[in-house]
């Protein structure tokens, strides 16, 4: 017998999670002399309140819906893969080569090769870790984590010595041709109606990041591979009982996954920079785990949970321009919400599930 | 209730236990009474309550509802502690010793006077020398853990205990893991210390060790104490109806086999496992159609390898034919999914880290390992709709309970679990069937059943490997029998022809001959 429904697991604990964060927060900005109210009302107001807000929150929520299911996938077959960031840089040097060097006759056509590129190179950077896992056992988690610095160093490489245009103090490479620039928020809505903020970054990857969670929500749980993946992710035994092989399936996954995690530079490069910058990423394929976690590895929960962050982030950068409270302390509040949901899990499933159990036992 | 027809006060007595995990009530106000020097049998299937019940004694477990009381006296037992300081001495199923400390290192840890070892060692050196020449309980005391056998380990858990002081000895389970011969040992022991005047609670699904070792016996049954009786007054056939609530056939029904062409030949076989040790070495077997071959053998003598390596779980040399044709043991269509393909069929050893995801739906696990099957795809996804209907005819047909295959395979009883396995393997109607350890942890209803499909899938004609650390249940199913020891197979008996004495003999490693 389960514990508790289905919908308290995945509703209720992020819920409960989610407002202890919040309360812990309101209690260091107190702390440190600020109105927790109006701090919360300028987050809301800030990301939510107006079509430039949601523009932003968006945009950021598309790049951690990319990172959320490149964890999740990987998830699923239990391989911990942190190594989203460099995944994402590798995407995007991909997805420059592609804009910069093939003269495209649309953006939709350029946007179909662009995704191609991101997922290759992504995939390619996940896959010397999955190699390394599946065939000499070094741990996935180890491997992952340096090849981001070793990612970060080669796109530092490539923008200083390689990418640059003559005459550029800039570590950039050139901008994009207008041709592959992508359709704002604003730029699609208008035909129907409505105005979006023209200023915000928000495109038309935002349509592909939710399409990226249809196809993931189908792999894993309506295709045979999912199936597999799944299985493996429970038991390593079981899989070799069942004919999985443990060889393939580590592989598969991690390069869907670093495809996924990779499928992102076409927001932040293509759509949103429309030139390939350092440090791009911007901190967003970390973010994917706790995105990941928060969602439990669901697309569905990722979609949530990447909505959330897009809105911690797009609000608290609105909080730290409007008010005394630093920087620093989004990071705190971001932090807290990351304990809370991931980490700090059973400190709210445990005495949620006695509460089940008793009212369970009250009715029988 | 009925302790005033005890004359001497009860060494240990249990008032209205009660316990519950959330909705499932593990045990219902049980009440039981044991006279000093006496052996007190509790027998009952899986999720009985046996464990729970014990675990309250040792102090793992608080009771919501009940008394303890030892010796007359009402106890509280908050914690192993205070169960030692009781008297009460507990040897598990699993023996809780560390691998590579000595005989002596092992029983005074945690019993150490003071910070210095030396005395605590040379004072255990005296009291285990008496408590060997008092109970004939010998070991070598410098002996390392990992180096002896597992019945000597067993008694090193014993002298654990009475090096603690115990009165009340506990033993869970405790023949699971030894040779017909070591757990007559056993036994002999345990009525040495009765004798001494000690206590012993026996804890066993196995209706004979009752039988020959008790003196009183209580049955349980999904947390209630159904009766207890003297153990002179019972038998068998009565204790089992009073565990499972109805009449079961304790013997399998079956005709005698009509053995026909070799359907598995077995050449020379060798397995080396991930360490570099070799666990199979160098066996040759034959099967047939319509017979059972049993391999019977005390765990840990390389039979889990053999099925591994037949089922493609793992690498091996030498050479296998099926139906005449050789199969290969590594690389290329050595896994599991060419053996499904050849039509050998699975049911592992350990049905929860290997023959079923605990988390998947039981339909999901009705698809694992034929997950290829065309009948559940559709296109590029797979054909659920397909499986669960698939699964509702196996469910109906072999009787899981609860009939609900959206349930997750974790949410099933032991039984329940192997009957899904069995469904799913036996339903694909194989040539070859590998099965091992078919009824561990399964109910006696169950086995049963499960007992009757094995022998059913036989009488079709087709060849089953039985691999199997219960005695009693290679007697009642092979029709064949060959013992392994050490990754040999020591030599091969029809039931008729043999008896547990020699069988046991062999699986000690003593070989026919010597016999």
């Amino acid at each position: 017998m389960d514990k508790m429904p289905q919908w308290a697991d995945v509703v209720l604990i992020p819920l409960i999670s989610l407002i202890l964060a919040a309360i812990l927060s309101a209690l260091v900005i107190l702390g440190i002399g600020e109105d927790p109210v109006a701090a919360v009302n300028m987050m809301v107001s800030g990301a939510l309140g107006s079509t430039y807000g949601w523009g932003y929150t968006l945009y950021y929520a598309t790049n951690f819906m990319f990172t959320g299911l490149a964890v999740a996938v990987a998830f699923h077959a239990r391989l911990f893969n942190i190594g989203g960031e460099g995944q994402a840089m590798l995407g995007g040097l991909g997805v420059a080569l592609v804009c910069l060097y093939v003269p495209w006759p649309h953006w939709s056509i350029a946007l179909l090769a662009a995704c191609g590129a991101a997922m290759l190179f992504g995939a390619i950077w996940a896959a010397i870790p999955a190699y390394l896992q599946a065939r000499r056992g070094s741990h996935i988690v180890i491997t992952t984590i340096m090849f981001n610095f070793i990612a970060a160093a080669l796109l530092n490489y490539m923008l200083v010595n390689v990418m640059r245009p003559v005459g550029s103090m800039d570590p950039a490479s050139a901008r994009f041709a207008e041709t592959v620039h992508l359709p704002t928020l604003h730029e699609l809505l208008v035909p129907i109606g409505i105005n979006f903020s023209k200023a915000a970054p928000a495109n038309v990857s935002l349509l592909v990041a939710v399409l990226a969670c249809v196809v993931v929500w189908a792999l894993i749980w309506r295709t045979r591979l999912g199936y597999e993946i799944r299985a493996y992710g429970h038991s390593e035994t079981g899989a070799l009982y069942a004919g999985i092989s443990p060889y393939k399936i580590t592989m598969v996954a991690m390069l869907i996954s670093g495809a996924l995690a990779g499928l992102m530079a076409i927001n932040n490069v293509m759509g949103e920079a429309e030139r390939l910058v350092l440090n791009s990423t911007e901190g967003a394929g970390f973010i994917g785990i706790a995105v990941a976690l928060m969602g439990r590895s669901h697309p569905f929960g990722v979609f949530l949970a990447a909505i959330l962050f897009g809105f911690l982030y797009q609000g608290g950068a609105e909080l730290a321009l409007w008010t005394n409270i630093p920087r620093e302390l989004i990071v705190v509040i971001q932090a807290l919400v990351i304990l809370f949901t991931g980490a700090l899990d059973n400190m709210v499933r445990m005495p949620l599930e006695k509460i089940f159990l008793a009212l369970r036992k009250g009715k029988a | 209730m009925e302790d005033k027809t005890i004359k001497a006060v009860p060494a240990i007595e249990l008032k209205g236990i009660s316990k519950s995990f959330g909705p499932v009530q593990a045990n219902k106000n049980i009440s039981i009474s044991v006279a000093p020097g006496t052996i007190h049998g509790i027998i009952g299937e899986n999720g009985a309550g046996k464990s729970t019940l014990m675990s309250i004694l040792y102090g793992f477990y608080k009771a919501d509802k009940g008394e303890i009381w030892i010796k007359g006296k009402k106890t509280e037992i908050p914690d192993s502690q205070a169960a030692i300081a009781a008297g009460i001495g507990m040897v598990f199923q699993h023996f809780k010793l560390v691998q590579n400390f000595t005989v002596l290192e092992n029983i005074i840890l945690g019993a150490e006077d003071g910070g210095l070892l030396q005395p605590s060692l040379a004072k255990a050196r005296k009291t285990l020398a008496e408590l060997a020449a008092e109970y004939e309980l010998n070991v070598n005391p410098d002996a390392v853990i990992e180096e002896i056998g597992v019945g000597q380990q067993q008694r090193v858990e014993i002298l654990k205990a009475l090096y603690r002081q115990a009165e009340i000895l506990i033993l869970d389970e405790p023949t699971g893991v030894l040779t017909p011969a070591e757990a007559d040992q056993l036994f002999r022991i345990l009525h040495r210390l009765k004798d001494e005047g000690k206590t012993i609670i026996l804890i066993t699904h196995k209706l004979r060790e009752i039988m020959e070792a008790t003196d009183t016996v209580s049955v349980m049954r999904r947390g209630e104490m159904t009766a207890t009786v003297k153990t002179s007054e019972t038998s068998p056939e009565h204790l089992a109806e009073l565990m499972v609530g109805r009449k079961v056939l304790l013997r399998v029904d079956k005709v005698p086999a009509r053995p026909g062409k070799p359907i598995l030949e077995i050449e020379n076989l060798r397995v080396v496992d991930e360490k570099g040790v070799e666990r199979v070495k160098g066996i040759d077997l034959t099967v047939r159609a319509g017979e059972i071959l049993g391999i019977a053998g005390v765990a840990g003598n390389g039979q889990s390898e053999l099925l591994e390596v037949l089922g493609g779980m793992r690498p091996g040399s030498g050479a296998i034919r099926l139906n005449g044709r050789a199969l290969p043991l590594s690389g290329p269509g050595s896994d599991a999914r060419a053996r499904r393909a050849a039509h050998v069929a699975h049911v592992p050893e350990d049905r929860q880290r290997e023959g079923l995801i605990m988390e998947f739906h039981a339909w999901e696990n009705v698809a694992f390992g034929y997950h290829h099957d065309p009948a559940y795809q559709s296109g590029i996804f797979m054909n659920n709709a397909a499986l669960r209907a698939d699964t509702d005819r196996k469910i109906e047909k072999f009787d899981v309970r609860p009939a609900d295959g959206w349930l997750a395979a974790k949410n099933f009883s032991g039984g329940n679990q192997q009957k899904i396995v069995v469904a799913r393997e036996i339903e694909r109607n194989p040539d070859l069937l590998l099965v091992g350890q078919p009824t561990r942890g399964v109910d006696i209803g169950a086995i049963e059943f499960i007992h009757k499909q094995i022998v059913a899938l036989r009488d079709q004609g087709k060849a089953v490997l039985l691999v199997s650390v219960e005695l009693e249940e290679i007697f009642g199913l092979a029709d064949r029998i060959a013992v392994m020891f050490d990754g040999h197979i020591m030599g091969e008996r029809l039931p008729h022809e043999t008896d547990e004495k020699e069988l046991g003999l062999l699986m000690a490693g003593v070989s026919g001959e010597a016999a």
